[in-house]
Protein backbone atom coordinates (compact mmCIF):
# COMPACT_ATOMS: atom_id res chain seq x y z
CA UNK A 1 0.00 0.00 0.00
CA UNK A 2 2.85 2.42 0.86
CA UNK A 3 4.46 1.55 -2.46
CA UNK A 4 1.15 2.26 -4.23
CA UNK A 5 0.86 5.66 -2.52
CA UNK A 6 4.45 6.41 -3.51
CA UNK A 7 3.75 5.54 -7.15
CA UNK A 8 0.58 7.64 -7.08
CA UNK A 9 2.49 10.65 -5.73
CA UNK A 10 5.20 10.24 -8.37
CA UNK A 11 2.64 10.18 -11.20
CA UNK A 12 0.80 13.19 -9.77
CA UNK A 13 4.11 15.02 -9.32
CA UNK A 14 4.86 14.40 -13.01
CA UNK A 15 1.33 15.50 -13.94
CA UNK A 16 1.68 18.82 -12.11
CA UNK A 17 4.79 19.93 -13.98
CA UNK A 18 4.55 22.90 -16.33
CA UNK A 19 2.75 21.87 -19.55
CA UNK A 20 5.01 21.43 -22.60
CA UNK A 21 2.89 23.92 -24.53
CA UNK A 22 0.21 26.17 -23.02
CA UNK A 23 -1.99 26.28 -26.12
CA UNK A 24 -2.06 22.48 -26.37
CA UNK A 25 -2.95 22.25 -22.66
CA UNK A 26 -5.84 24.69 -23.09
CA UNK A 27 -7.12 22.78 -26.12
CA UNK A 28 -7.00 19.53 -24.15
CA UNK A 29 -8.74 21.26 -21.21
CA UNK A 30 -11.63 22.32 -23.45
CA UNK A 31 -11.94 18.76 -24.79
CA UNK A 32 -12.02 17.43 -21.22
CA UNK A 33 -14.58 20.04 -20.13
CA UNK A 34 -16.84 18.71 -22.84
CA UNK A 35 -16.09 15.04 -22.25
CA UNK A 36 -16.19 15.05 -18.46
CA UNK A 37 -18.43 17.98 -17.57
CA UNK A 38 -20.93 18.92 -20.25
CA UNK A 39 -21.78 15.28 -20.94
CA UNK A 40 -22.71 14.81 -17.26
CA UNK A 41 -25.29 17.62 -17.10
CA UNK A 42 -28.23 15.42 -18.13
CA UNK A 43 -27.44 12.70 -15.60
CA UNK A 44 -26.86 15.19 -12.78
CA UNK A 45 -30.08 17.06 -13.59
CA UNK A 46 -32.14 13.85 -13.70
CA UNK A 47 -30.81 12.45 -10.43
CA UNK A 48 -30.94 15.79 -8.58
CA UNK A 49 -34.49 16.56 -9.72
CA UNK A 50 -35.86 13.24 -8.55
CA UNK A 51 -33.81 13.04 -5.37
CA UNK A 52 -34.85 16.57 -4.37
CA UNK A 53 -38.44 15.50 -4.87
CA UNK A 54 -37.96 12.29 -2.88
CA UNK A 55 -36.25 14.08 0.03
CA UNK A 56 -39.08 16.62 0.23
CA UNK A 57 -41.80 13.96 0.04
CA UNK A 58 -40.11 11.74 2.65
CA UNK A 59 -39.70 14.72 4.99
CA UNK A 60 -43.37 15.61 4.53
CA UNK A 61 -44.35 11.99 5.19
CA UNK A 62 -42.41 11.94 8.45
CA UNK A 63 -43.89 15.18 9.75
CA UNK A 64 -47.22 14.07 11.16
CA UNK A 65 -47.20 16.30 14.23
CA UNK A 66 -49.39 19.39 13.62
CA UNK A 67 -47.14 21.37 15.97
CA UNK A 68 -44.18 21.02 13.60
CA UNK A 69 -44.22 23.91 11.10
CA UNK A 70 -44.54 22.95 7.42
CA UNK A 71 -41.69 25.23 6.33
CA UNK A 72 -39.44 22.61 7.89
CA UNK A 73 -39.91 20.52 4.72
CA UNK A 74 -38.26 23.22 2.61
CA UNK A 75 -35.56 23.76 5.23
CA UNK A 76 -34.71 20.04 5.50
CA UNK A 77 -34.65 19.62 1.72
CA UNK A 78 -32.29 22.59 1.42
CA UNK A 79 -29.95 21.37 4.14
CA UNK A 80 -29.79 17.83 2.78
CA UNK A 81 -29.26 18.90 -0.81
CA UNK A 82 -26.62 21.53 -0.07
CA UNK A 83 -24.69 19.87 2.72
CA UNK A 84 -24.61 16.27 1.62
CA UNK A 85 -26.54 15.11 -1.41
CA UNK A 86 -25.18 17.45 -4.08
CA UNK A 87 -21.51 17.55 -3.07
CA UNK A 88 -21.09 13.95 -1.91
CA UNK A 89 -23.65 11.76 -3.63
CA UNK A 90 -23.33 13.52 -6.99
CA UNK A 91 -19.52 13.26 -6.67
CA UNK A 92 -19.90 9.51 -6.05
CA UNK A 93 -22.13 9.23 -9.11
CA UNK A 94 -19.55 11.17 -11.13
CA UNK A 95 -16.86 8.75 -9.92
CA UNK A 96 -18.84 5.96 -11.58
CA UNK A 97 -19.32 7.88 -14.81
CA UNK A 98 -16.28 10.12 -15.18
CA UNK A 99 -13.74 8.18 -13.10
CA UNK A 100 -14.24 4.93 -14.96
CA UNK A 101 -14.14 6.81 -18.26
CA UNK A 102 -10.80 8.47 -17.38
CA UNK A 103 -9.23 5.22 -16.16
CA UNK A 104 -10.33 3.21 -19.19
CA UNK A 105 -9.36 5.92 -21.69
CA UNK A 106 -5.85 6.38 -20.29
CA UNK A 107 -5.48 2.64 -19.63
CA UNK A 108 -6.33 1.83 -23.24
CA UNK A 109 -3.78 4.40 -24.37
CA UNK A 110 -1.19 2.66 -22.18
CA UNK A 111 -1.80 -0.87 -23.50
CA UNK A 112 -1.91 0.30 -27.13
CA UNK A 113 1.45 2.09 -26.71
CA UNK A 114 -0.06 5.55 -27.28
CA UNK A 115 1.52 6.70 -23.99
CA UNK A 116 4.88 5.24 -25.09
CA UNK A 117 4.47 7.22 -28.32
CA UNK A 118 3.98 10.43 -26.32
CA UNK A 119 7.00 9.64 -24.18
CA UNK A 120 9.37 9.00 -27.09
CA UNK A 121 8.20 12.23 -28.70
CA UNK A 122 9.64 13.97 -25.64
CA UNK A 123 6.23 14.80 -24.15
CA UNK A 124 5.45 14.33 -20.46
CA UNK A 125 2.47 11.94 -20.84
CA UNK A 126 1.21 12.29 -17.25
CA UNK A 127 1.14 16.04 -17.67
CA UNK A 128 -0.46 15.90 -21.12
CA UNK A 129 -3.15 13.36 -20.17
CA UNK A 130 -3.88 13.73 -16.46
CA UNK A 131 -3.43 17.44 -15.63
CA UNK A 132 -6.18 18.70 -18.00
CA UNK A 133 -8.57 16.10 -16.59
CA UNK A 134 -7.85 17.07 -12.97
CA UNK A 135 -8.15 20.76 -13.85
CA UNK A 136 -11.39 20.22 -15.78
CA UNK A 137 -12.91 18.19 -12.93
CA UNK A 138 -11.87 20.74 -10.28
CA UNK A 139 -13.39 23.61 -12.27
CA UNK A 140 -16.43 21.88 -13.70
CA UNK A 141 -17.59 19.74 -10.76
CA UNK A 142 -18.38 22.75 -8.51
CA UNK A 143 -20.48 24.18 -11.37
CA UNK A 144 -22.29 20.84 -11.68
CA UNK A 145 -22.83 20.68 -7.94
CA UNK A 146 -24.33 24.19 -7.73
CA UNK A 147 -26.53 23.23 -10.68
CA UNK A 148 -27.51 20.04 -8.84
CA UNK A 149 -28.48 22.05 -5.74
CA UNK A 150 -30.74 24.32 -7.77
CA UNK A 151 -32.39 21.47 -9.68
CA UNK A 152 -32.80 19.40 -6.48
CA UNK A 153 -34.49 22.24 -4.63
CA UNK A 154 -36.78 22.80 -7.59
CA UNK A 155 -37.59 19.07 -7.61
CA UNK A 156 -38.39 19.24 -3.91
CA UNK A 157 -40.62 22.29 -4.34
CA UNK A 158 -42.40 20.79 -7.35
CA UNK A 159 -43.10 17.40 -5.76
CA UNK A 160 -44.55 18.65 -2.49
CA UNK A 161 -46.48 21.56 -3.98
CA UNK A 162 -48.04 19.52 -6.79
CA UNK A 163 -49.05 16.75 -4.36
CA UNK A 164 -50.50 19.29 -1.95
CA UNK A 165 -48.23 18.37 0.97
CA UNK A 166 -47.30 21.97 1.59
CA UNK A 167 -47.94 25.37 0.07
CA UNK A 168 -45.38 26.98 -2.19
CA UNK A 169 -45.03 29.89 0.24
CA UNK A 170 -44.27 27.57 3.20
CA UNK A 171 -41.71 25.60 1.22
CA UNK A 172 -39.91 28.73 0.00
CA UNK A 173 -40.07 30.11 3.52
CA UNK A 174 -38.25 26.98 4.65
CA UNK A 175 -35.61 27.42 1.96
CA UNK A 176 -34.93 30.94 3.22
CA UNK A 177 -34.89 30.04 6.91
CA UNK A 178 -31.60 29.99 8.84
CA UNK A 179 -29.66 30.75 5.68
CA UNK A 180 -25.93 30.26 6.23
CA UNK A 181 -23.75 31.12 3.23
CA UNK A 182 -20.95 29.02 4.70
CA UNK A 183 -22.92 25.88 3.88
CA UNK A 184 -22.32 26.66 0.19
CA UNK A 185 -18.62 27.30 0.85
CA UNK A 186 -18.43 24.00 2.75
CA UNK A 187 -20.13 22.14 -0.12
CA UNK A 188 -17.82 23.68 -2.73
CA UNK A 189 -14.67 22.92 -0.71
CA UNK A 190 -15.78 19.30 -0.47
CA UNK A 191 -16.59 19.20 -4.17
CA UNK A 192 -13.17 20.51 -5.21
CA UNK A 193 -11.40 17.95 -2.98
CA UNK A 194 -13.62 15.13 -4.29
CA UNK A 195 -13.00 16.23 -7.89
CA UNK A 196 -9.25 16.05 -7.31
CA UNK A 197 -9.56 12.58 -5.78
CA UNK A 198 -11.80 11.40 -8.61
CA UNK A 199 -9.62 12.60 -11.50
CA UNK A 200 -6.22 11.93 -9.95
CA UNK A 201 -6.97 8.38 -8.75
CA UNK A 202 -8.65 7.45 -12.05
CA UNK A 203 -5.80 9.04 -14.03
CA UNK A 204 -3.20 7.19 -11.94
CA UNK A 205 -4.93 3.81 -12.23
CA UNK A 206 -5.24 4.20 -16.00
CA UNK A 207 -1.70 5.48 -16.39
CA UNK A 208 -0.13 2.55 -14.56
CA UNK A 209 -2.06 -0.27 -16.26
CA UNK A 210 0.11 -3.16 -17.41
CA UNK A 211 -1.22 -5.90 -19.64
CA UNK A 212 -4.27 -5.88 -21.87
CA UNK A 213 -7.99 -5.23 -21.97
CA UNK A 214 -8.71 -7.30 -18.84
CA UNK A 215 -6.29 -5.17 -16.82
CA UNK A 216 -7.87 -1.98 -18.22
CA UNK A 217 -11.25 -3.19 -16.93
CA UNK A 218 -9.75 -4.03 -13.53
CA UNK A 219 -8.05 -0.63 -13.33
CA UNK A 220 -11.32 1.09 -14.14
CA UNK A 221 -13.12 -0.83 -11.38
CA UNK A 222 -10.31 -0.15 -8.89
CA UNK A 223 -10.41 3.55 -9.75
CA UNK A 224 -14.13 3.69 -8.92
CA UNK A 225 -13.77 1.70 -5.69
CA UNK A 226 -10.72 3.56 -4.37
CA UNK A 227 -12.12 6.99 -5.28
CA UNK A 228 -15.46 6.19 -3.64
CA UNK A 229 -13.80 5.02 -0.42
CA UNK A 230 -11.52 8.07 -0.33
CA UNK A 231 -14.44 10.42 -0.97
CA UNK A 232 -16.39 8.99 1.96
CA UNK A 233 -13.34 9.19 4.25
CA UNK A 234 -12.56 12.76 3.21
CA UNK A 235 -16.24 13.67 3.59
CA UNK A 236 -16.04 12.75 7.25
CA UNK A 237 -12.68 14.49 7.75
CA UNK A 238 -13.77 17.70 6.01
CA UNK A 239 -17.07 17.76 7.85
CA UNK A 240 -15.23 17.40 11.14
CA UNK A 241 -12.78 20.16 10.19
CA UNK A 242 -15.24 22.62 8.66
CA UNK A 243 -18.50 22.21 10.53
CA UNK A 244 -17.54 21.40 14.10
CA UNK B 1 25.01 7.07 -36.36
CA UNK B 2 23.93 5.33 -33.17
CA UNK B 3 26.56 3.55 -31.09
CA UNK B 4 25.54 0.87 -28.61
CA UNK B 5 28.39 0.06 -26.23
CA UNK B 6 28.43 -2.88 -23.83
CA UNK B 7 24.83 -2.59 -22.73
CA UNK B 8 23.27 -5.04 -20.32
CA UNK B 9 19.77 -5.18 -18.92
CA UNK B 10 18.16 -7.48 -16.35
CA UNK B 11 14.63 -7.92 -15.08
CA UNK B 12 14.20 -9.48 -11.62
CA UNK B 13 17.70 -10.93 -11.75
CA UNK B 14 17.24 -12.43 -15.21
CA UNK B 15 19.71 -11.02 -17.72
CA UNK B 16 17.87 -10.13 -20.93
CA UNK B 17 20.66 -8.24 -22.70
CA UNK B 18 24.26 -9.32 -22.20
CA UNK B 19 27.04 -6.91 -23.04
CA UNK B 20 25.75 -5.88 -26.48
CA UNK B 21 27.84 -3.58 -28.67
CA UNK B 22 26.94 -2.56 -32.20
CA UNK B 23 26.48 0.48 -34.40
CA UNK B 24 23.51 1.58 -36.48
CA UNK B 25 24.65 3.48 -39.52
CA UNK B 26 23.33 6.70 -41.04
CA UNK B 27 21.39 6.44 -44.31
CA UNK B 28 20.99 2.68 -43.90
CA UNK B 29 18.23 0.39 -42.76
CA UNK B 30 19.68 -1.35 -39.70
CA UNK B 31 17.76 -4.47 -38.71
CA UNK B 32 17.66 -6.14 -35.31
CA UNK B 33 16.51 -9.72 -35.76
CA UNK B 34 16.01 -12.64 -33.43
CA UNK B 35 13.46 -15.06 -32.09
CA UNK B 36 10.64 -13.95 -29.80
CA UNK B 37 12.11 -13.49 -26.32
CA UNK B 38 15.65 -12.99 -27.60
CA UNK B 39 15.79 -9.42 -26.26
CA UNK B 40 15.45 -7.40 -29.44
CA UNK B 41 12.46 -5.39 -28.18
CA UNK B 42 14.30 -4.64 -24.93
CA UNK B 43 17.30 -3.47 -26.98
CA UNK B 44 15.09 -1.13 -28.99
CA UNK B 45 13.35 0.17 -25.86
CA UNK B 46 16.76 0.94 -24.36
CA UNK B 47 17.72 2.77 -27.56
CA UNK B 48 14.64 5.00 -27.49
CA UNK B 49 14.85 5.57 -23.73
CA UNK B 50 11.72 3.70 -22.66
CA UNK B 51 13.98 1.48 -20.54
CA UNK B 52 17.14 2.41 -18.67
CA UNK B 53 20.18 0.22 -19.22
CA UNK B 54 21.92 -1.43 -16.26
CA UNK B 55 25.36 -1.07 -17.83
CA UNK B 56 26.91 0.42 -20.95
CA UNK B 57 25.92 3.44 -22.99
CA UNK B 58 24.10 4.48 -26.13
CA UNK B 59 25.32 7.45 -28.14
CA UNK B 60 23.47 9.37 -30.83
CA UNK B 61 26.06 10.99 -33.10
CA UNK B 62 28.48 11.11 -30.18
CA UNK B 63 25.91 12.38 -27.65
CA UNK B 64 25.37 10.08 -24.69
CA UNK B 65 21.65 9.23 -24.45
CA UNK B 66 21.36 6.20 -22.20
CA UNK B 67 19.91 6.95 -18.74
CA UNK B 68 19.58 10.66 -19.56
CA UNK B 69 16.69 12.45 -17.86
CA UNK B 70 14.75 15.67 -18.24
CA UNK B 71 15.54 18.28 -20.85
CA UNK B 72 18.68 16.54 -22.12
CA UNK B 73 16.71 13.40 -22.92
CA UNK B 74 13.89 15.45 -24.43
CA UNK B 75 16.25 17.24 -26.80
CA UNK B 76 17.52 13.97 -28.28
CA UNK B 77 14.00 12.53 -28.41
CA UNK B 78 12.84 15.43 -30.57
CA UNK B 79 15.20 14.09 -33.22
CA UNK B 80 13.64 10.62 -33.11
CA UNK B 81 10.68 9.16 -34.93
CA UNK B 82 9.22 5.92 -33.68
CA UNK B 83 6.87 3.55 -35.46
CA UNK B 84 5.23 1.27 -32.91
CA UNK B 85 4.05 -2.25 -33.64
CA UNK B 86 0.35 -1.36 -33.69
CA UNK B 87 0.90 2.16 -35.01
CA UNK B 88 -0.03 3.74 -31.64
CA UNK B 89 -2.11 6.41 -33.36
CA UNK B 90 -4.28 8.48 -31.03
CA UNK B 91 -7.79 7.02 -31.38
CA UNK B 92 -9.62 10.26 -30.71
CA UNK B 93 -7.68 12.22 -33.34
CA UNK B 94 -8.12 12.19 -37.10
CA UNK B 95 -5.27 11.21 -39.42
CA UNK B 96 -4.46 14.89 -39.93
CA UNK B 97 -4.49 15.62 -36.18
CA UNK B 98 -2.28 12.60 -35.51
CA UNK B 99 0.34 13.69 -38.04
CA UNK B 100 0.06 17.31 -36.92
CA UNK B 101 0.50 16.37 -33.25
CA UNK B 102 4.32 16.61 -33.09
CA UNK B 103 4.16 19.85 -35.09
CA UNK B 104 1.68 21.31 -32.56
CA UNK B 105 3.93 20.32 -29.70
CA UNK B 106 7.33 21.30 -31.03
CA UNK B 107 6.99 23.90 -33.76
CA UNK B 108 5.72 27.45 -33.91
CA UNK B 109 4.66 27.44 -37.56
CA UNK B 110 1.18 28.61 -38.61
CA UNK B 111 -1.79 26.30 -39.05
CA UNK B 112 -1.54 26.61 -42.84
CA UNK B 113 2.13 25.64 -42.74
CA UNK B 114 1.31 22.70 -40.48
CA UNK B 115 -1.42 21.54 -42.88
CA UNK B 116 0.99 21.84 -45.80
CA UNK B 117 3.59 19.77 -43.90
CA UNK B 118 0.96 17.15 -43.01
CA UNK B 119 -0.06 16.83 -46.66
CA UNK B 120 3.60 16.67 -47.69
CA UNK B 121 4.44 13.78 -45.36
CA UNK B 122 1.20 11.97 -46.18
CA UNK B 123 2.18 12.21 -49.83
CA UNK B 124 5.59 10.74 -48.94
CA UNK B 125 3.82 7.68 -47.55
CA UNK B 126 1.44 7.53 -50.52
CA UNK B 127 -1.68 8.52 -48.64
CA UNK B 128 -4.17 11.05 -49.92
CA UNK B 129 -7.74 12.05 -49.01
CA UNK B 130 -7.63 10.39 -45.61
CA UNK B 131 -6.98 13.52 -43.54
CA UNK B 132 -10.39 13.57 -41.90
CA UNK B 133 -10.62 9.85 -41.20
CA UNK B 134 -10.11 8.34 -37.76
CA UNK B 135 -7.69 5.42 -37.17
CA UNK B 136 -10.66 3.07 -36.72
CA UNK B 137 -11.82 3.94 -40.25
CA UNK B 138 -8.64 2.98 -42.12
CA UNK B 139 -6.87 -0.33 -42.82
CA UNK B 140 -3.90 -1.80 -40.92
CA UNK B 141 -1.49 -0.90 -43.72
CA UNK B 142 -2.79 2.67 -43.81
CA UNK B 143 -2.42 2.93 -40.01
CA UNK B 144 1.26 1.95 -40.37
CA UNK B 145 1.73 4.54 -43.10
CA UNK B 146 0.05 7.28 -41.05
CA UNK B 147 2.29 6.28 -38.11
CA UNK B 148 5.34 6.60 -40.38
CA UNK B 149 4.07 9.99 -41.55
CA UNK B 150 3.73 11.11 -37.92
CA UNK B 151 7.19 9.74 -37.13
CA UNK B 152 8.84 11.73 -39.95
CA UNK B 153 6.76 14.93 -39.56
CA UNK B 154 9.55 16.71 -37.68
CA UNK B 155 12.31 15.49 -40.03
CA UNK B 156 13.89 13.12 -37.52
CA UNK B 157 17.52 12.06 -37.73
CA UNK B 158 16.71 8.65 -36.27
CA UNK B 159 13.79 6.40 -37.16
CA UNK B 160 12.93 3.37 -35.04
CA UNK B 161 10.42 0.81 -36.26
CA UNK B 162 9.16 -1.97 -34.02
CA UNK B 163 7.84 -4.90 -36.07
CA UNK B 164 6.59 -2.66 -38.90
CA UNK B 165 5.12 -5.62 -40.80
CA UNK B 166 3.30 -7.40 -38.03
CA UNK B 167 -0.32 -8.08 -38.87
CA UNK B 168 0.07 -7.10 -42.53
CA UNK B 169 -0.37 -9.24 -45.63
CA UNK B 170 2.88 -9.97 -47.57
CA UNK B 171 2.16 -7.43 -50.29
CA UNK B 172 1.36 -4.58 -47.91
CA UNK B 173 4.36 -5.60 -45.78
CA UNK B 174 6.59 -5.23 -48.85
CA UNK B 175 5.13 -1.78 -49.55
CA UNK B 176 5.90 -0.70 -45.96
CA UNK B 177 9.46 -2.10 -46.24
CA UNK B 178 10.10 -0.25 -49.48
CA UNK B 179 8.65 2.93 -48.03
CA UNK B 180 10.89 2.82 -44.95
CA UNK B 181 13.90 2.05 -47.12
CA UNK B 182 13.14 4.91 -49.54
CA UNK B 183 12.57 7.42 -46.74
CA UNK B 184 15.80 6.35 -45.03
CA UNK B 185 17.79 6.95 -48.16
CA UNK B 186 15.99 10.13 -49.16
CA UNK B 187 16.27 11.84 -45.77
CA UNK B 188 19.55 10.15 -44.75
CA UNK B 189 18.10 8.95 -41.45
CA UNK B 190 19.60 6.33 -39.18
CA UNK B 191 16.83 3.74 -39.30
CA UNK B 192 16.63 0.85 -36.85
CA UNK B 193 14.04 -1.84 -37.52
CA UNK B 194 13.12 -4.56 -35.11
CA UNK B 195 11.74 -7.52 -37.07
CA UNK B 196 11.53 -11.26 -37.49
CA UNK B 197 10.09 -11.02 -40.98
CA UNK B 198 12.52 -12.79 -43.31
CA UNK B 199 11.22 -10.97 -46.39
CA UNK B 200 12.23 -7.68 -44.75
CA UNK B 201 15.61 -9.12 -43.81
CA UNK B 202 16.37 -10.19 -47.35
CA UNK B 203 14.88 -7.12 -49.00
CA UNK B 204 16.07 -4.15 -46.93
CA UNK B 205 18.66 -5.53 -44.50
CA UNK B 206 21.61 -3.26 -45.26
CA UNK B 207 22.95 -3.92 -41.77
CA UNK B 208 21.68 -6.84 -39.70
CA UNK B 209 22.28 -7.60 -36.02
CA UNK B 210 21.15 -11.06 -34.90
CA UNK B 211 20.33 -11.28 -31.19
CA UNK B 212 20.39 -14.74 -29.66
CA UNK B 213 19.56 -15.32 -25.99
CA UNK B 214 20.32 -11.69 -25.17
CA UNK B 215 23.70 -11.64 -26.93
CA UNK B 216 24.80 -10.15 -30.22
CA UNK B 217 25.41 -13.38 -32.11
CA UNK B 218 26.06 -12.24 -35.66
CA UNK B 219 26.35 -9.05 -37.71
CA UNK B 220 26.28 -8.60 -41.46
CA UNK B 221 23.93 -7.74 -44.31
CA UNK B 222 21.21 -9.41 -46.40
CA UNK B 223 23.74 -10.99 -48.72
CA UNK B 224 25.91 -12.39 -45.97
CA UNK B 225 22.98 -13.89 -44.13
CA UNK B 226 22.38 -16.39 -46.96
CA UNK B 227 25.96 -17.60 -46.87
CA UNK B 228 26.64 -17.70 -43.15
CA UNK B 229 27.63 -20.92 -41.40
CA UNK B 230 26.47 -19.67 -38.03
CA UNK B 231 24.28 -22.52 -36.79
CA UNK B 232 21.87 -20.50 -34.60
CA UNK B 233 21.38 -17.89 -37.31
CA UNK B 234 20.75 -20.58 -39.92
CA UNK B 235 18.20 -22.19 -37.62
CA UNK B 236 16.41 -18.87 -37.32
CA UNK B 237 16.65 -17.71 -40.95
CA UNK B 238 15.92 -21.03 -42.61
CA UNK B 239 13.20 -22.18 -40.27
CA UNK B 240 10.49 -22.08 -42.95
CA UNK B 241 10.10 -24.22 -46.05
CA UNK B 242 10.21 -21.13 -48.25
CA UNK B 243 13.58 -19.90 -46.98
CA UNK B 244 15.06 -23.42 -47.08
CA UNK B 245 14.12 -23.66 -50.78
CA UNK B 246 15.70 -20.26 -51.36
CA UNK B 247 18.95 -21.45 -49.83
CA UNK B 248 19.08 -24.62 -51.96
CA UNK B 249 18.64 -22.72 -55.22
Amino acid sequence: MISEIGKYLMVIFQAFKKPDKGSVFLKQLVIDFRALGVSSIGLVAFISLFTGGIIALQTAYNIDNPLVPMWLIGYTTKQMMILEFSPTIISLILVGKVGSSIASEIGTMRVTQQIDALEVMGINPANYLILPKITAAMIYNPILIVFSMGVGLFGGWFSVVITGQVTSVAFVDGLQSFWDPFSITYALIKTVVFAFILASVAGYKGFTVQGGSVEVGKASTQAVVISSVLIIIFDLLLTQMLLT
Amino acid sequence: MIEVKNISKSFDGQEVLKNISTTFEKGKTNLIIGQSGSGKTVLMKCCIGLLDTDEGEIKFDGRRFSNLKGTNQKNVRKEMGVLFQGGALFDSYTVEENVMFPLNMFSDITLEEKRARVNEVLTHVNLENVNSKYPSEISGGMIKRVAIARAIALNPKYLFCDEPNSGLDPKTAEVIDELISELTEKFQMTTVINTHDMNSVLQIGQKIAFIYKGQLWWEGNHKGILETTNEELNDFVFSTELTRRLKHR
